[in-house]
Formats: structure tokens, C-alpha cells, sequence
């Protein structure tokens, strides 16, 4: 199987990438490559076997409804570009 | 052109919980912008997400109360989309297996019909933070105080048909989620919040129309307009040769009406995959027993019960259950006085009813116990005052002055049941008016109401009605 140019495009805009229009074609290769490895895995006869949703043989362990957190805003805002009246600031969101 | 309307609706519900679904982050609502975000929350690499044991349980609880299968082993998936509001890029939900699914529950429409919507599943999932878009020297602000706030998303079949059968499906789900204990229900912060899939088809064709999606509903008066805009705008489309155009849209409470949301267009690729972050959730079916023993008797089954033990009607039986806590007050009048449950309905539903919808208290907050009004009820009940002077007792009571025999005992209102006494003031009242009383004799029987009144005037209500009656037909008749 292989992408598409346009398909490559909707796949950066989707994760944010910015991937020029020289680099598409080249992007376009290697995902498609990929996806020659998975259509592989596809040909195996997996009737019967039971989709693996983790590698780990194990279950989930749970932890008790407990406040265990105390405010650290001021350290983690250290961190952000822009903040006001404790909130951050980002570029506006137009809805 | 008849059309058939088609309508799926996905609920939100926060969970109530004392910490988030994957942190130990307290969900207290309305604490100072980002203090209640952990670096779990804020999505800083390196963390891991732990599952709330407190979320696992409520899920199960209301899989439980709906007939839903309990999944033995579910899993969570990323979905994945960019937001401000939403740190990691990605929403933890579920998507495959979901905790509990194929269960049902039956609404009650207007003509008093009985439908069952089915309930396709319901899924656990992180609720994203709060962006305020006022203006930040032109940019927008982030609380991520909600972030990672548990929520439970209840998924229906498409099985309602008219904007009033959603909003009943909507509300017995907001019932029911309060009954259990497992969320507060409140719109106003936000806490129960429903999507509604909409589309029409014409009558009698099997396959479904295009659907939109109306976002973030968050009152039952805007599920009912929405809806209800929506169909409208569908068949204008339909009509004037045009096609519906799947797609997000969003209402507008002061237009009234729908549009399509700019952001969502593409956003709907949402790319879910298992998270390797999050091992599935493995349920034995010891929990799912344990916590099955431990449901409290549904709201049907309470009603019904309350109709046959107490002999009220469905109707009323209803409003009694309208919510546990007014069931359990409803019950405890009834304890204290239990030769009188019908009085006691209506003194809940009515006198306690208004009050507390005048002073916009919820039951648990009323300014008089369960116990109290079963007092003065029992007053009632024994005669010792009309139901006439119990309303004024009530308001004493209401404004704190005691219970109902210390406010009848320190006002005198108890009812004058002494014969003798009560003649007496009829042969006053009688011969206060000779020519209604002539007339009354010759038989105007209008009258008689009269000659009770003046009774009553005179004994400033503390009389019985009925005895009234007798003595005065006694004498004139």
C-alpha cells in the first residue's frame, strides 16, 4: 500500500507537523514502506487469537480515591511562556 | 411530507469523586485557576497515569442499575486531537472495550406510555481543562483545574424520536446518576452535559438519514430547542432538494438556533489507539457481585413499591421518587406517622414542596425534618387541627418556631371539639342573621356554606368543618 501525497499532508496537519512540499514526496516513501511491513503482519492468520491491547501480561492496577496532590502551581508555571491571574496564556482560541 | 426523526444522545457525567480518574488531584469545583493540576494532569513527560479504583466501581454501579453487561477486561485508548485545554494532545477514553455496554432504561412518555431506549454503552474517560476566550490581551486562558476529572460517557441507541423523548431519556439518566450516588448532576458546573445526534429520515424508509452532531448541551431546555431547531433546519435542507451535511455544530442559546463549529471540521480523525500507558482493567465477577448487593432499590422499583404498600397514585408515587433523598423523606414522615401516608404525600409534595422551591432548597436542606412534619401531620391526622390552621402551623414551623405541638400548644390553635361550645356559637351566628337562617330553613341550601363560615370566623378556623356542618343542619334543618 502506499500514501498519497495529499494523504501525507492530512497526516502532518493532523500531528502538527510541518512538512514541506519538498519533503513530502520523500515522507511519502518511508511511510509507505511502513505500511509494506504492516500489510506483512497482515497476511498472518490471527483467527482465533485474541487482540493484544498491551505487550505486559498484566492488569491494571488501581489506587484508592485519595487527594494526594497539594498545589504546585507556582513551580509548574515557572515553566510556561506567559501566565496571568493563574491561568496560562495561549494563542487565541477562536470557537 | 411526513419525516421521521432519529435521535442518539452521549451524556457526560462527572463522576463524584474526591480525586481525578488517573491523579491524586483534588475535583473540588470552582478552587483558584490551575490548583488542582498536577504535573499528571498538565501531561509533563515521564508521568503515568494511576487508575481511580473509586471510578472502576461507580462505572459498575451504573452498568448495573441499566442491565448493562460489566466487561470482564476493558481498555483505554488515546483519542487524539490539539487543544489548549488539553495538554497531553490526547484524551484518555476508551474506545474498543468499553467498561460496561448493551444495557437499557425506560422512559415515560407524556401519554403515560412506558418506552425502552437502549443504552449502547458507557465509557470512562478524562475530562479536558476550561479555556476562557475574554479577552487576555488578545489570547486565551487555560485552567486545567478540570483536566483528568473522571467522567462516565453513556452512549444511547438511536431510539428516540421526538426532542421530549430525549429530554425524558435525559432526565431519568440524570435521576438515576444522582440516585446511585455516583455523580452530583449539576448543569450549571458543568458536571452532566449531553451531545445529541440528530437526523431525519422520512417516514417509513429503514435506512438512517445523515446526522449532526449538536455539542455540549448543558441544560434539558437546551437539549428540548436544540433538537428541536435542528429538525427544523434538516427538513427546510431536505426539502428545498438539498443534502445534510454531516458535521459538528454547536447552539446558540440567545439565537436559538444551530451552526456549524469552525475548529471541528477535520478534528473529527481522531486517531484512537490502545494507551501503553494503562494495562487493562481486569473486573472479577466478585466485585461486580459485591457491589451488586450493595444497589440501592432503583427509582422504578421504589415507585411501584410506594404506590402498592402505600396505596398512592402512580403520579404521585412519581414525584415521591423524584430523587432518593426525597423518597427517604417521604419514608421517614411516613414511619412517624404511619397510619396516614396518603396526608403525608400531599403534605411532602405540597406545603414542603412550595417551601422549599420558595426558598430554592434542595429536601436534604429543608427547615423542617422528616420527623417534624410526620408531628404535625399526625395532628392532622387525630384532629386535633384542620388541615386549614396545619398550613399556618407549617409556616411557624418553617420559620423555626418549633415543632407542631409546642406552635399549636403557645398559639391555641387546637381545634374546638367541645359540643357544647361549638353550639353555643352556631345559636350566635344564627341569631346574628335571622333572614339567612329563614332561608336557610326554607330550604336555600347555598346557605349553609355561609352559617359554616361565620363559624369559622368566629372560632378563627379552630373549629372542624365538618362538625360545623352537622350542628348548623341540626338547628335549621
Amino acid at each position: 500500500m502506499s500514501l498519497s501525497h495529499d494523504d501525507v499532508r492530512k497526516i502532518a496537519r493532523l500531528a502538527r507537523l510541518n512538512v514541506s512540499d519538498a519533503e513530502v514526496a520523500e515522507v511519502a516513501d518511508k511511510l509507505s514502506s511502513i505500511l509494506g511491513m504492516v500489510g506483512q503482519l497482515q497476511a498472518t492468520n490471527t483467527a482465533g487469537v485474541a487482540p493484544m491491547a498491551h505487550p505486559l501480561d498484566a492488569a491494571q492496577r488501581l489506587r484508592p480515591d485519595e487527594v494526594t496532590e497539594s498545589d504546585a502551581r507556582d513551580a509548574y508555571q515557572a515553566n510556561a511562556p506567559q501566565v496571568e491571574n493563574g491561568l496560562y496564556l495561549v494563542p487565541r482560541v477562536i470557537e | 411530507m411526513t419525516w421521521e426523526t432519529v435521535i442518539g444522545l452521549e451524556i457526560h457525567t462527572q463522576l463524584a469523586t474526591r480525586s481525578k480518574i488517573f491523579s491524586g488531584s483534588a475535583t473540588t469545583y470552582g478552587a483558584a485557576p490551575n490548583t488542582q493540576a498536577s504535573l499528571i494532569d498538565l501531561g509533563y513527560p515521564g508521568v503515568l497515569p494511576v487508575l481511580n479504583a473509586e471510578v472502576v466501581r461507580m462505572a459498575i454501579r451504573f452498568g448495573l442499575a441499566t442491565g448493562c453487561t460489566i466487561a470482564p477486561r476493558s481498555i483505554f485508548a488515546r483519542k487524539n486531537y490539539f487543544y489548549p485545554d488539553l495538554p497531553k494532545g490526547y484524551q484518555i477514553s476508551q474506545y474498543e472495550l468499553p467498561i460496561v455496554h448493551g444495557g437499557h432504561l425506560d422512559i415515560e412518555l407524556a401519554d403515560g406510555a412506558r418506552k425502552r431506549i437502549g443504552i449502547t454503552r458507557a465509557h470512562l474517560e478524562e475530562d479536558a481543562g476550561k479555556s476562557l476566550h475574554e479577552d487576555y490581551h488578545g489570547m486565551t486562558g487555560v485552567d486545567l483545574n478540570r483536566a483528568g476529572t473522571p467522567l462516565i460517557e453513556i452512549v444511547s441507541e438511536p431510539d428516540m424520536r421526538s426532542a421530549e423523548e430525549a429530554v425524558a431519556y435525559m432526565r431519568r439518566i440524570h435521576q438515576l446518576v444522582r440516585w446511585l450516588g455516583i455523580s452530583d448532576g449539576n448543569m450549571q458546573e458543568g458536571s452532566f452535559r449531553c451531545d445529541a445526534n440528530v437526523s431525519i429520515r422520512r417516514q417509513g424508509e429503514p435506512k438512517l438519514g445523515t446526522r449532526t452532531e449538536i455539542k455540549n448541551l448543558n441544560s434539558f431546555r437546551f437539549v428540548d430547542r436544540a433538537i428541536r431547531f435542528e429538525v427544523e433546519r434538516q427538513i427546510e435542507v431536505l426539502e428545498d432538494g438539498g443534502r445534510v451535511v454531516q458535521e459538528t455544530r454547536l447552539y446558540d442559546p440567545d439565537a436559538d438556533a444551530t451552526r456549524p463549529m469552525r475548529s471541528k471540521e477535520e478534528a473529527n480523525d481522531y486517531r484512537y489507539f490502545p494507551d501503553p500507558d494503562l494495562l487493562p482493567v481486569v473486573i472479577e465477577d466478585a466485585l461486580i457481585e459485591q457491589l451488586r448487593s450493595t444497589l440501592p432499590e432503583l427509582p422504578e422499583a421504589r415507585r411501584a413499591r410506594l404506590g402498592t404498600q402505600f396505596g398512592l397514585s402512580d403520579y404521585d408515587a412519581g414525584v415521591l421518587t423524584a430523587s432518593r433523598e426525597v423518597a427517604d423523606y417521604f419514608e421517614a414522615v411516613v414511619a412517624s406517622v404511619p397510619s396516614a401516608p396518603k396526608l403525608a404525600a400531599n403534605w411532602v409534595m405540597g406545603e414542603l414542596g412550595g417551601a422549599l422551591n420558595r426558598d430554592g432548597l434542595e429536601i436534604g436542606a429543608s427547615r423542617i425534618d422528616a420527623a417534624a412534619l410526620g408531628g404535625l401531620v399526625a395532628r392532622i391526622e387525630d384532629e386535633t387541627i384542620s388541615g386549614k390552621i396545619a398550613k399556618e402551623v407549617f409556616e411557624a414551623m418553617w420559620a423555626g418556631e418549633g415543632s407542631a405541638d409546642a406552635i399549636i400548644e403557645a398559639k391555641g390553635l387546637r381545634q374546638i371539639t367541645d359540643t357544647g361550645a361549638l353550639e353555643a356559637i352556631v345559636d350566635e351566628v344564627i341569631a346574628a342573621n335571622p333572614s339567612q337562617a329563614d332561608e336557610l330553613r326554607a330550604g336555600k341550601d347555598k346557605l349553609l356554606g355561609f352559617f359554616v363560615g361565620q363559624v369559622m370566623k368566629r372560632t378563627q378556623g379552630k373549629a372542624n368543618p365538618g362538625q360545623v356542618n352537622a350542628l348548623i343542619r341540626a338547628r335549621l334543618k
